[in-house]
């Protein structure tokens, strides 16, 4: 084997000439930065770097960063990514769509992208919210909810995109929050790292339409004692002083106070390869598990297709014009 | 065997027959071993299969009835004929069905044994056709054949056949029935079941003792007076096959992508009449073919899409209701300026409408059906054969302009079959497709740069050093392709879209036409109506007529020529399967009255509608 050159990217080399024009206070800044300095890290060359994202305010990403790009239509970029991937594996393809975007208008695409567990990472921005079309409730939004579109309250209840991205057989499950960089920078790397669909939430702010939706969770004086960051392998413990656990009860997971009757050696370990624990936590709000909640390996569809186009290589020989014209009853008029 | 009796061997210049029976009686097969088996003859044909939409609707019932026309000559033929000379029917539902379509005088067989009350309460039949003294049938010969019985009989000592599978080989009861009176050799239908049902020695067997027995009972029974010849036809020299329009489309694309040493990504969502595109493409992965089953018609057009941003040559292949879903997404494309080939095979509408039956009502929906201004190049093959041809202009154009391209073809094209000259893959030239690598402006890649004579844009794909950028569907700057809501910089590229669209007619052949260069009457027509005008027109001229011919196989954009020749001819009359959609367009852009003549009946037109209408018009104008 060659060599391989080490990239030297940094995130300069990933910043576009364009302005960037989300609203001053935007959860998306953070997000975007933080994938500016993880690119350097995926030790893949930057033409192979491809985003793609649909319509919404964190749709307008690709203009942002200076790799492949397309802005396309609302709910659909999982589709563009799939055909791109398909037509070269080699690239690293990232969707950036929204809780609108992704679970809405694009959730028949979200879930059948990751069945299909082609390796791409979708990052999903969920503010709960509208943004772009200035304030209506999402399909994220939590039931009550008032909004422009929903004054008395929203009667839907509210899809848990952990939850829809399992239950769609996803093999790479993650949680992540704007305002902690360092670790929306590791789930990210981890992200692309896996191979197969990769699916990553990111909790995010809009400061305009619904300002402080996760503030529990990211408030520097509540978060630590609202967030479970999740370690493969480790006991769940969390809380400013790790005092608070989550155990495994015969119903389900519960929180509890380490102390007398509790030791660390209670809690449930995390294992990032059980679909089961994944399901539970999915269903978990506190505290909130961010981290990746899923990682497990199965065949993908891009390598599975370019397998069979070798295996029917192999088979049949490579395709002939000639033989496939004549590959039916054929008559000669002299 | 019992005694050979002598029928009369008689020439005829052609035939049309037409089987008919329960969707479950395996009538398309029976017609299509016929037609090949014609067809390696040496006959012309052109056929016409015609079935329902539901899989297995109610046996017996009008609604259930599967058909299967052919038409076989000497000489060239260009329909599958108006109505059949020789009906079989299998069961009182088909021939009521079928009957409409008869000129007295046809032959009409029936397999008696189906004559029952309940069968024929289940078609509908006040009285029992097949009663003496009823009149239904009086205009036709008629030739009662219990075929259900002879059959059970042919094939009852075979071992390991169930009831079931002893009825169902009496359709080959039929067809070597047909193979008699046809001087057919029924050896090649043989070879076709002994290698279909290899697995199955008894099906095999019963197959072959069906189609013996028919033919044995045209032979023995003195019912069949005459049997009849057809010479082969007069075919430019070469190797033949059979083909029908959605297989020559698939072999078109394959070609396509052979000849650009690229990869095929055909994204696609079953749906009627266009799904066999897929199911043709499918297993040629050995060919590099990346077909794609989408969870949708929106998520085919996508992945087409990305596809092409990767540098794949992406088709998406769909019907009616499949446009109106992809009609997004189509616009992405456009907007993005990507190569992309879009395949519409038309069928019946509005809504889900005629799933099995042709129409040509997506015209204006792929020429104005998306928002915006919005212009996409559109071609329309008008034969089976020519499907493949178009399949690859379509490619080039779409390359050409970057820009996708629609293909239009209709469920009449997509399943009828003629003879088609097989190409020497070596005489098509090559599909030369270029990516950039290097910088086209002072220091930088402008994506949207334009070539000066085509006005299409570099195509330069995701994976190639320096030359990263962003496309979007919001409106951008000239050249740059940033983001832009300057007003000029819509206006331009608004323009510049257009432009190039119309700047294919630099390289579209000019308007041909069939007939005298000026005239009384121009019949126009584009797509599966060529072998119906065509034929009627001709038929016109022969009686002395000044009628010509126009088929229009480029409708967007138009050849260059077409509006001086519209101008040459007193009237033009424009026959479409549609309320008038080309009409209306050539009335727009070419400020002439024309005559539109439509048919929204799920069928094509027949030679003779034609007909009456071109000498109605033409009236005391024979010269
Ligand atoms: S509206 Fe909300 S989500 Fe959109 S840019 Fe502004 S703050 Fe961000």
């Amino acid at each position: 084997m060659t060599p391989i050159e080490p990239l030297q990217l940094t995130r300069k080399d990933f910043v576009s000439d364009q302005t960037v024009r989300w609203c001053p206070g935007c959860g998306d800044y953070a997000i975007l930065s933080q994938i500016q300095k993880t690119m350097p890290q995926l030790g893949v060359p930057k033409e192979n770097i491809v985003f793609i994202s649909g319509i919404g305010c964190s749709s307008r990403f690709p203009y942002y960063m200076d790799t492949y790009g397309i802005h396309s239509i609302h709910g659909r970029a999982p589709t563009l990514a799939t055909g791109l991937k398909i037509a070269n594996p080699e690239l690293s393809v990232w969707v950036i769509t929204g809780d609108g975007d992704g679970l809405s208008i694009g959730g028949n695409h979200l879930v059948h992208a990751c069945r299909r567990n082609i390796d791409i990472n979708i990052i999903l921005f969920n503010n709960r919210i509208y943004g772009l079309t200035k304030g209506q409730y999402s399909p994220t939004s939590p039931q009550g909810f008032r909004s422009k579109t929903s004054p008395m309250g929203t009667l839907e209840q509210p899809l848990n995109p952990v939850s829809v991205a399992l239950a769609s057989e996803a093999t790479f499950i993650a949680r992540t929050i704007d305002v902690i960089p360092k670790h929306m920078g590791g789930i990210f790397l981890k992200a692309d790292q896996h191979k197969g669909i990769s699916f990553v939430e990111v909790m995010q702010n809009c400061v305009i339409f619904n300002p402080g939706t996760w503030h529990e969770y990211s408030d520097r004086k509540t978060r630590d004692d609202h967030d479970l960051y999740l370690e493969d392998g480790k006991p769940m413990i969390f809380g400013k002083n790790k005092d608070k656990g989550v155990i495994w009860r015969r119903n389900g997971l519960e929180v509890v106070t380490l102390g007398d009757q509790y030791t660390e050696n209670d809690l449930l370990v995390h294992d990032v390869s059980s679909i089961e624990i994944a399901w539970l936590l999915s269903r978990l709000q506190y505290p909130m598990p961010l981290g990746v909640i899923l990682d497990i390996t199965k065949p993908t569809y891009d390598l599975g297709l370019w397998h069979q186009v070798e295996v029917a290589k192999d088979q049949k020989g490579e395709g002939d014009l000639e033989t496939l014209f004549n590959n039916a009853d054929t008559w000669i008029v002299e | 065997m019992k005694e050979e009796h002598h029928a009369v061997v008689k020439e005829v210049d052609s035939v049309v027959i037409r089987f008919a029976g329960d969707s479950g009686d395996g009538m398309q097969l029976t017609g299509t071993q016929f037609t090949n088996t014609a067809a390696i003859i040496g006959n012309d044909i052109s056929t016409f299969p015609d079935y329902p939409a539901e899989i297995r609707a109610p046996a017996g019932t009008i609604a259930g009835v599967s058909g299967f026309q052919v038409h076989l000559s000497d000489s060239d033929i260009w329909t599958p004929g108006d109505s059949p000379d020789v009906l079989i029917a299998m069961n009182p539902a088909a021939l009521k069905a079928s009957l409409p379509d008869m000129e007295p005088g046809a032959t009409i067989i029936v397999n008696s044994d189906a004559f029952t009350q309940a069968n024929l309460d289940k078609a509908g039949c006040e009285t029992n056709p097949l009663a003496a003294g009823d009149k239904t049938l009086r205009d036709y010969r008629v030739i009662q054949a219990p075929i259900s019985s002879l059959n059970r009989t042919a094939v009852q000592d075979i071992e390991g056949l169930s009831p079931k599978d002893r009825d169902r080989s009496r359709n080959f009861f039929a067809l070597g029935l047909v193979y008699w009176m046809y001087d057919r050799p029924i050896d090649n239908t043989v070879e076709w079941a002994k290698k279909k049902f290899a697995k199955y020695p008894a099906v095999v067997e019963a197959n072959i003792r069906a189609l013996q027995a028919g033919y044995n009972f045209g032979n023995t029974t003195e019912a069949f007076q005459t049997r009849y010849r057809i010479k082969r036809a007069k075919l430019p020299p070469g190797t033949y096959r059979k083909i029908n329009g959605n297989e020559a489309v698939a072999m078109g694309l394959v070609t396509v992508a052979k000849k650009a040493g690229k990869p095929l990504f055909y994204g696609s969502y079953p749906i009627t009449p266009a799904s066999d595109i897929l199911h043709a493409l499918s297993p040629l992965r050995n060919f590099d073919v990346l077909t794609f089953q989408a969870e949708d018609e929106i998520a085919a057009m996508g992945s087409t899409i990305g596809a092409a941003f990767g540098g794949a040559l992406a088709v998406t292949g769909t019907s009616g209701p499949g446009i109106a879903l992809k009609s997004e997404a189509m616009n992405l494309a456009l907007m993005l300026e990507l190569p992309i080939v879009i395949i519409d095979v038309q069928r019946g509408g509005p809504s889900t409408g005629l799933p099995t039956k042709v129409e040509q009502a997506d015209l204006l929906q792929v020429m104005y059906g998306r928002n915006g201004e919005s212009p996409m190049p559109v071609l329309a093959p008008s034969t089976p054969a020519e499907c493949f041809d178009f399949t690859l202009e379509a490619f080039r154009f779409a390359l050409r302009t970057m820009s996708p391209v629609i293909l239009l073809t209709d469920g009449y094209l997509a399943n009828s079959a003629e003879p088609w000259r097989i190409p020497d893959p070596e005489d098509i030239p090559p599909i030369i497709v270029e990516h950039p690598t290097e910088f086209n402006g002072d220091g930088r890649f402008l994506p949207y740069k334009r070539d000066p004579e085509t006005m299409g844009r570099p195509w330069a794909i995701a994976g190639t050093p320096k030359l990263e950028h962003r496309l979007g569907g919001l409106e951008k700057s000239p050249e740059f392709g940033n983001v832009s809501y300057v007003p000029d910089h819509h206006q331009q590229m608004v323009n510049e879209r257009a432009e190039k669209v119309a700047r294919l007619a630099d390289v579209i052949p000019e308007q041909t036409v069939f007939g005298p260069e000026e005239g009384d009457l121009l019949v126009v027509g584009w797509g599966s109506t060529y072998g119906a005008i065509h034929a009627a027109v001709r038929q016109a001229h022969n009686k002395g007529y000044s009628v010509a011919h126009a088929h229009i196989r480029y409708l967007n954009p138009f050849p260059r020529n077409l509006g001086d020749i519209l101008k040459r001819y007193d009237r033009i009359l424009v026959p479409e399967l549609n309320m008038g959609q080309l009409a209306f367009i050539l009335r727009g852009t070419y400020l002439l009255p024309v005559i539109p003549m439509d048919k929204v009946k799920g069928r094509p037109f027949k030679i003779s509608e034609l007909s009456e209408k071109i000498e109605e018009l033409l009236a005391g104008d024979a010269s």
